[in-house]
């Protein structure tokens, strides 16, 4: 009885780390495949005797795969980066400073959280393209900085360095801003890693913002980017050179969440929503 | 303490300029297009208020189309992914061997670009020039008959995006309902069996009403995220959704607002505001049975 319960787990287990892991096994073993040998498959092969990296050199060739992962990387660190400047300064009013209508101010903050971002595109489409800001990375990264759930976050952490800390410095002459940088910062410094990777992921999976507001290849972001590969990139026939694309794609935030495993999945378990 | 009126001002005021340029602003601004009719971009000018917008987008096929879809989406990915997740959850916190390997493999989908993985989703469901798919493969292996998945029925279509969205949901409900199992206290378990509970009593009167407030939560936020689907579709079926039967209601308020039949930001907002209320609606409807129904200490 023991024994066969402990077996139907170790199967459930099992079959779904089969179903998680078999579309990225497909999808690195394809664009192994060499064009002529996948299109002429009968039946479906489970492995290759003849990988080649063909398929790679012509993601990188014949599309501009490159140049939407670079502007990717410099959308995600440009943006993460004023993120993570206005969250700061905002988590530390919030946490530290007394002000009139402090609590009035952060009740809104928390209600703003609740305003779902596919509301607030649509003027945000009509202000950028009146701003004359469509394809340029100003018009992708602006509406793209502010996360209230951050300030949030961020505030709950300031919140929790003593106040002894504080009057001492006070008592010897350091300012705010001092304060803020040499002490709180680094005091919260592994709360600011998880917020800065949690975004970056987020700046590099985005689809609908950039979707919107560039048509001009030379600003797509990887998710358009691979979008537009797909409908007009290789052919739409060249399956093993877009699996060749999607790996390119994919690898740099697997690699990274193998890094900051531990930061992220406490971050997302904290309040990510994906789902 | 002294007020720091000005200093704190000072400190937050980047915070409240992209908030509110890009966030309040829009938020009013999206319930004054949706009024406004015969609205155009171009030149910026309407004939008249009211809710006309509204009347277009509820007779409109592609929305029912767009509606339907993100019905049935909702309501056959929610409780699925929740019911697997929960039993997945027990089952990793029922063994130890292995376990954090474990749900770092089942966390991947999370951490993944959802367009980009949505390929390899056509590709297995998609049939290549010689063959049916993998797949179709794997349906005639057990003596099922294949199904053009990609190109074929709306159900066929339809258990493709579900099918993905599934897989794409489960590690946020995982991860949430592993930490609500790891939470709960021994004590509970190693009285109830001094007392000899048998375990289905224990996973009924113990462990249920221990984890409920998660499972609410993933029910809400699940239903919230669902009803919002839009890219996962897009990676499978590409941009002209409505072509191929396929739209959500997101994506229905954005071919209003750009794409080859858009130009109509009082449409997008009026069917925006639409699916808003619908979500609402649900959520406090969702709230109200938890209350009766969820254990909170």
């Amino acid at each position: 009885m023991k024994s066969k319960k402990k077996v139907l787990v170790w199967l459930l287990l099992a079959i779904w780390a089969i179903i998680v892991l078999f579309p990225f096994y497909w999808m690195v073993l394809t664009s192994l495949k060499e064009y002529g040998a996948y299109n002429a498959e009968y039946i479906p092969q489970f492995f290759t005797l003849a990988p080649t990296f063909e398929n790679y050199i012509q993601a990188f060739t014949d599309v501009p795969l490159g140049k939407y992962l670079l502007n990717t990387l410099f959308f995600a660190i440009v943006t993460t980066g004023l993120m993570v400047f206005v969250t700061i300064l905002a988590a530390f009013a919030f946490a530290r400073m007394d002000f009139k209508g402090k609590n009035v101010l952060f009740t809104l903050f928390l209600a703003l959280m609740m305003i779902p971002g596919e509301l607030v595109v649509i003027t945000n489409f009509v202000t950028i393209t009146e701003l004359d800001l469509r394809n340029t990375f100003l018009g992708l990264i602006l509406p793209s900085v502010t996360s209230v759930f951050y300030i949030y976050l961020l505030r709950e952490n300031f919140a929790q360095v003593p106040d002894q800390l504080y009057f001492a410095a006070k008592v010897d002459g350091t300012s705010d801003w001092r304060y803020l940088w040499r002490v709180m910062v680094p005091i919260c410094m592994p709360t600011l890693v998880t917020i800065t990777i949690l975004k970056v992921i987020e700046c590099w999976n985005l689809y609908i913002w950039p979707s919107l507001i560039t048509d001009d290849p030379k600003y797509f972001l990887v998710s358009n980017g691979i979008q537009q590969i797909r409908e007009s990139g290789f052919g739409r026939a060249n399956i093993p050179a877009m699996m060749a694309a999607v790996v390119a794609v994919s690898v740099p935030l697997i690699v990274l969440f193998l890094i900051f495993r531990k930061q992220i999945m406490s971050g997302v378990a904290q309040g990510g929503t994906k789902g | 303490m002294e007020k720091q009126n000005w200093k704190a001002f000072l400190y937050l005021l980047p915070a409240l300029v992209f908030l509110g340029v890009f966030l309040v602003y829009p938020l009013i601004d999206v319930f004054i297009y949706s009024f406004e009719e015969g609205y155009s971009s171009a030149s910026q000018s309407y004939f008249g208020i009211g809710l006309f917008n509204y009347e277009y987008v509820l007779h409109d096929p592609y929305f029912k189309q767009a509606l339907i879809n993100t019905f049935v989406l909702v309501i056959v990915t929610v409780p699925i992914s929740t019911g697997i997740a929960l039993l997945i959850s027990l089952a990793l916190n029922s063994v130890k061997k292995l376990r954090s390997f474990l749900q770092t493999i089942y966390f991947l989908p999370y951490v993944t670009n959802t367009i980009a993985v949505g390929m390899v989703f056509m590709v297995l469901f998609k049939e290549t020039p010689y063959s049916q798919g993998v797949v179709n493969m794997l349906i005639q292996w057990v003596h099922l008959s294949p199904v053009d998945f990609m190109e074929g029925p709306w159900w066929a279509k339809m258990f493709v995006l579900c099918f993905y969205t599934i897989w794409i949901v489960m590690p946020f409900k995982i991860l949430i309902l592993t930490s609500a199992l790891a939470s709960v206290d021994e004590q509970y378990y190693n009285v109830a069996k001094i007392d000899g509970t048998s375990s289905s009593r224990i996973f009924f009167r113990i462990t249920l009403p221990m984890i409920s407030p998660s499972l609410f939560y993933l029910v809400i936020t699940g239903f919230i995220g669902a009803f919002k689907a839009y890219s996962d579709a897009v990676a499978l079926f590409g941009t002209n959704l409505n072509a191929a039967g396929m739209n959500t209601m997101v994506g229905y308020v954005f071919d209003m607002l750009y794409r080859d039949s858009g130009g109509y930001p009082s449409y997008a907002s009026a069917a925006a505001i639409i699916l808003f209320a619908i979500i609402l609606t649900i959520t406090i409807i969702n709230l109200l049975v938890s209350k009766k129904h969820v254990h909170y200490n």
